[in-house]
């Protein structure tokens, strides 16, 4: 499950916020209502999750309630794996 | 008898006030009204002398000092039109300069004469050299400043009009290419006129003249002083750049009417120590150049409660041509620019849209502008001036490219430059609003926001923010911060921290400097 959060937060990092450190991007930092990412680069990190991890998310899974903070992402990403 | 040439206004301070000083430099030189009209009458006669006409142009390349003072009304009172540049520019552009206007005398230090054009078939009528040091230039028409305006002389009387060339002042254009804004004395003694009624000044006022002269805002320091038989104190780029010897300065020379760009006042209010200076002489401050972010305007107004704040607003190509005065007390909660209010007396304003028709009450549209302020176009540019103007109800309107909107009680709202409204997602963004709501942020002291294009999104939104601080907040914590206080398509993609954004030579911040250096970055 770490490696599953240290992916998703290099992924953001690289692609969204270049120039931060990682310290900075917490577990539970929100992603969305941070404006970290917008609903483009939400769609980006969908895309992501799902050909990184070989899952398919539904539209009602990647709501701003689910899919906010990196470790509701992870934790969505092992439900879905099994 | 209505003043209708610049230099009358000298002539007739001299005649009034000989003996009070008109103008004192940064080195501690000055000069009396009599000296000044003297001196400049002795250079006008040298350059009539050689050959300089009515309608010719004369650079202009000296440190502010009494020199360029004197220089620049002798090279008026010759009947030519004075073409100021910056001494501390490339030679190469201040050389592209002087070529373009086609100049036929300079006066010139003697550290810039590389300035000076190469006209083959048709030599230059008189250089005139100042700060010669040693032996001095040699050459067809080379003379020393100092020597020129030592030796008395009267220019022969000639004919003036209104309509004459008064000076040409070089924009940086957004092409990259210097394009020069040609005025003539009616341009300028309509807006002197103006400032007379709002400023009311006396022979007792002290002007501080910060602005280069290649600058507009030195138009008001220079001639609404000498006017008025007041004092013009001029600040050296050097000092202009020094916040604690320029609030020093606003002390010891006893300004009344202060006018610089919000920038300098921010540094002023910052660095300055202002709390530890006594400028109870201070009556009026003008600020004019660029949005005033709200909480160093307060900051500047806490410290200086007193004087009676001016926001004017106007491109150089019609001069100051809207005016808000500012309310005594700045409420803490507000963070919205001040208005730039409604059009000076002789100015009229127009309101159109993107296709030429006059917008609704309230609504937003391009801001045009006519009256005797209005430039005549730009020197050497007739494709260009043949489209410049609107011409409507038998008058010519200037198209500022500035987006206003008309708000009761305070005048024109300004919105934002139409070249600074960029599409993202659809959305219509004003990156001037980026700016302000980073100004929010405490540790922020500057803003400026670009947008760039992106092969991907469109378009990619930096801000370039400057702070005191040492450690700024991180890329998270400003995208927080935005997020509470802006919509999500206008949060910035990059924040780019740097010690302090670089300033144009009229201090205001260089977007086209910033704008390179992330292109190269890119």
């Amino acid at each position: 499950m770490s490696d599953v959060r240290e992916t998703i937060r290099q992924y953001i990092l690289a692609t969204y916020l270049p120039g931060e450190s990682a310290e900075h991007l917490l577990d539970d930092t929100p992603l969305r209502t941070s404006g970290i990412l917008d609903s483009l680069a939400t769609l980006g990190l969908v895309s992501f999750v799902e050909k990184e991890f070989g899952i398919e998310l539904e539209a009602h899974e990647t709501g701003i309630d689910t899919f906010d903070r990196i470790e509701d992402i992870a934790a969505l990403v092992d439900r879905k794996r099994g | 008898m209505t003043v209708g040439h610049l230099a009358e206004f000298l002539e007739r301070s001299a005649r009034q006030f000989p003996e009070r000083t008109a103008v004192v430099d940064p080195a501690g030189w000055s000069l009396t009204y009599r000296e000044l009209d003297t001196q400049s009458d002795a250079l006008a006669a040298r350059l009539v002398d050689a050959g300089v006409q009515k309608g010719d142009r004369v650079g202009l390349v000296l440190p502010k000092s009494v020199a360029s003072l004197v220089s620049l009304f002798g090279i008026l009172k010759a009947g030519a039109a004075y073409v100021p540049v910056d001494f501390t520019a490339p030679a190469e552009r201040g050389r592209r300069i002087l070529t373009d206007c086609q100049i036929r005398a300079a006066v010139i230090d003697a550290s810039c004469t590389a300035f000076l054009p190469e006209f083959a078939a048709d030599p230059l009528a008189a250089v005139f050299v100042a700060n010669v040091s040693g032996d001095g230039p040699q050459g067809h028409g080379v003379q020393r400043l100092d020597e020129a305006i030592g030796h008395r002389g009267v220019p022969p009387s000639r004919s003036r009009s209104v309509d004459d060339l008064a000076y040409i002042l070089y924009t940086s254009g957004s092409t990259g290419v210097p394009k020069g804004v040609a005025l003539t004395h009616e341009n300028a003694v309509s807006f002197v006129h103006w400032c007379s009624t709002i400023l009311a000044p006396t022979e007792a006022d002290r002007f501080s003249s910060h602005a280069p002269l290649h600058f507009d805002l030195s138009i008001l320091d220079i001639f609404v002083s000498i006017k008025h038989g007041a004092t013009v104190c001029l600040i050296s780029e050097n000092l202009g750049k020094s916040p604690r010897e320029l609030a020093a300065f606003i002390e010891q020379q006893r300004i009344s009417i202060w006018y610089s760009t919000p920038s300098i006042l921010t540094l002023l209010v910052q660095f300055g120590h202002l709390e530890s200076i006594d400028a109870s002489s201070l009556r009026i401050v003008n600020f004019a150049g660029e949005v005033f972010p709200v909480k160093h305007l307060r900051a500047v107004k806490t410290i200086w409660p007193t004087p009676v704040y001016y926001n004017l607003y106007g491109p150089t190509e019609t001069n100051v041509c809207t005016f808000a005065r500012i309310p005594d007390k700045v409420p803490e909660e507000r963070d919205e620019p001040y208005p730039i209010g409604c059009a000076c007396s002789h100015c009229d304003t127009l309101v159109l849209d993107e296709d030429g028709n006059e917008v609704a009450a309230f609504a937003e549209g391009l801001l045009y502008i006519s009256g005797p302020s209005v430039f005549q176009g730009y020197w050497n540019r007739d494709e260009v001036n043949r489209t410049l103007f609107l011409h409507r109800d038998g008058r010519r309107w200037y198209n500022t490219g500035d987006v206003v909107r008309w708000r009761e009680g305070e005048g024109f709202i300004y919105m934002g430059r139409r070249d600074r409204m960029v599409k993202r997602r659809g959305y219509r963004i004003e990156l001037g609003e980026i700016e302000r709501a980073l100004y929010r942020q405490p540790q922020v002291r500057e803003a400026a926001v670009l947008a760039l294009p992106d092969p991907e999104t469109g378009v990619r939104i930096i801000a370039c923010l400057s702070s005191s601080d040492p450690t700024p907040p991180s890329v998270i914590a400003m995208k927080t911060f935005c997020a509470h206080q802006l919509p999500i398509y206008m949060i910035p993609d990059r924040f780019v921290w740097q010690g302090q954004l670089p300033h144009t030579s009229t201090d205001k911040i260089d977007y086209q400097a910033l704008k390179q250096a992330l292109l190269s970055h890119a």
